[in-house]
């Protein structure tokens, strides 16, 4: 379907880098570890991966990569969070945490679920996927606790909003990089990427 | 359906600490430094190792209280060690909400023949290793994260080189090997035969593998991320340091930069006196904590 395989940039300050880039390859797209603000400019699409929020927050800020991830999602970036990326692309979470990119607009509740012994493996079905299920580990997870109305919840966990999109912004509260199911990967490459950015559409988002 | 406690949540914990530093500490306030520094994970214990092999005597699970602070105070994850073969410490332990437990030879082991089965557990367990066969029992047992041991305590990462070396060098000897091969070296190994064919199959560990025991500098966690660690603990090394907060920083950035040699120039200027460190041949043999477990 893509006429030329995009490179997915995957912010590699700490977390599951190697499983999405794993994910990545295996759909057929480039996978780039990004360690500096300047590899931004290579990539067509981010993911932010799951880690540990409050950590990779701060190095984020610490290395200088909220303004030019903002700076390139406004240009029409396409970014997807996994779990910790979750909570940095939210506005706001409940705890009010400091370093965020503040790009969807949800409100996140940082380990919604409870701490690690509470932490769990689940099928969700997700809104725009053919059945089987999609087997979800959900580890120290967030939940959506609030979502504007631009934004399109596409799937649920006992009545909690899981995984939801906005525009050119996909975030998930469990790790589709865990499992071997490439759909959430797929759909990030084949339909997000490809959406509308705000008035001014340009394919991938080069720059 | 919904399953807590399976292998894949429990190891899945341990994916998302990777490129990361845990640091011991002591107290909620070393709590707070270190999370503010850009640690992915807090040790929570009585003592600093260098402190408990000063000390001597018996060293146990930390007093509850101080963990429970500790985990009041912070948002990353908390662990905490228990004896080795000291179920019950690790039901204490997972009683408290800890995130992962750490079946430690730094503290006094409680059981000389068997570990805890950390199969019966909800909570995660990391368990030391200086060889991949003691990797491999740990697996089999149920631990879903490693670590290599190094000599806790010293502020000497030879020990850390010496055991990432030896799982790297068994991990490819295993790759080599015709599958007629691999049984007997699984009984070489003392390791469980389907572990073996597995690393045999795609050359790395099962579960995540950090390195601890020695790294007190920007440049020793740098040298066992590029000896293939997945992340490092620090353990005496920051809160014995002249300088904490500037250090727990610097290891964490040298850690993210492993590769990156200019970054690691800056990180290790002007941070003040490191730990001071012990040479391994000054140790008898018998008080040497990488000896522990089986």
């Amino acid at each position: 379907m893509v006429d030329k395989s995009p490179t997915i940039g995957i912010l590699a300050l700490q977390g599951a880098v190697r499983e999405h880039q794993r994910a990545i390859e295996r759909c057929g797209a480039k996978a780039l570890p990004i360690k500096r603000p300047v590899e931004l400019a290579l990539v067509d699409g981010l993911i932010i991966p799951g880690g540990e929020s409050t950590t990779i927050g701060k190095l984020m800020a610490e290395y200088g990569f909220l303004e030019p991830i903002r700076r390139r999602a406004a240009e029409g970036l396409a970014v997807f969070g996994t779990c910790a990326g979750l909570i940095l692309l939210a506005k706001e979470t409940v705890e009010g945490s400091e370093h965020l990119l503040r790009l969807m607009d949800i409100k996140a509740r940082r380990n919604a679920f409870g701490r690690q012994v509470d932490s769990f493996e689940a099928d969700i079905s997700i809104d725009a996927f053919e059945p089987p299920a999609f087997r979800a580990m959900f580890i120290r997870a967030p939940w959506i606790e609030d979502a504007g109305a631009g934004v399109r919840v596409l799937a649920g966990y006992n009545g909690r909003a899981v995984l939801v999109q906005e525009a050119r912004f996909l975030a998930c509260a469990f790790h589709p990089e865990l499992t071997n199911d490439l759909r959430l990967h797929r759909y990030f490459i084949e339909e997000v990427m490809k959406g509308e950015v705000g008035c001014q559409a340009t394919q991938n988002g080069r720059p | 359906m919904t399953e807590k406690g399976t292998f894949r949540v429990k190891s899945g914990l341990a994916e998302m600490l990777k490129g990361g530093v845990i640091m011991d500490v002591t107290n909620a306030e070393q709590a707070k430094i270190a999370e503010d520094a850009g640690a992915v994970a807090v040790m929570a214990l009585e003592r600093v190792p260098a402190d408990i092999r000063a000390a001597g005597g018996v060293a146990r699970m930390a007093d509850p209280s101080i963990i429970e602070k500790i985990i009041d105070c912070v948002t990353i994850p908390v662990m905490a060690k228990a004896r080795i073969g000291h179920f019950v410490e690790a039901q204490i332990l997972e009683a408290l909400g800890v995130d992962y437990i750490d079946e430690s030879e730094v503290l006094t082991p409680a059981d000389e023949s068997h570990h805890i089965n950390k199969w019966r557990f909800t909570v995660p367990f990391v368990c030391g290793a200086i060889n991949l066969g003691e990797a491999l029992r740990r697996i089999g047992e149920g631990a879903a994260m490693v670590r290599t041991k190094g000599e806790a305590g010293t502020g000497n990462v030879v020990e850390a080189v010496r055991h990432m070396r030896t799982i790297n060098g068994e991990i490819a000897r295993l790759k080599g090997l015709p599958e007629e091969e691999l049984a007997s070296a699984a009984k070489e190994l003392r390791a469980p035969y389907d572990l073996v064919l597995e690393v045999a199959k795609t050359g790395v560990l099962p579960v995540v593998n950090f390195s601890a025991g020695g790294i007190a500098t920007p440049a020793d966690a740098a040298l066992m991320m590029q000896l293939g660690a997945d992340g490092v603990f620090v353990g005496s090394g920051i809160f014995k340091s002249e300088d904490p907060a500037s250090r727990a920083k610097a290891i964490v950035l040298a850690t993210t930069h492993f590769n990156d040699s200019k970054v690691l120039a800056e990180a290790s200027k002007g941070l003040g006196d490191a730990m001071p460190g012990l040479e391994i041949s000054d140790i008898p043999a018998e008080d040497l904590i990488q000896n522990r477990g089986w």
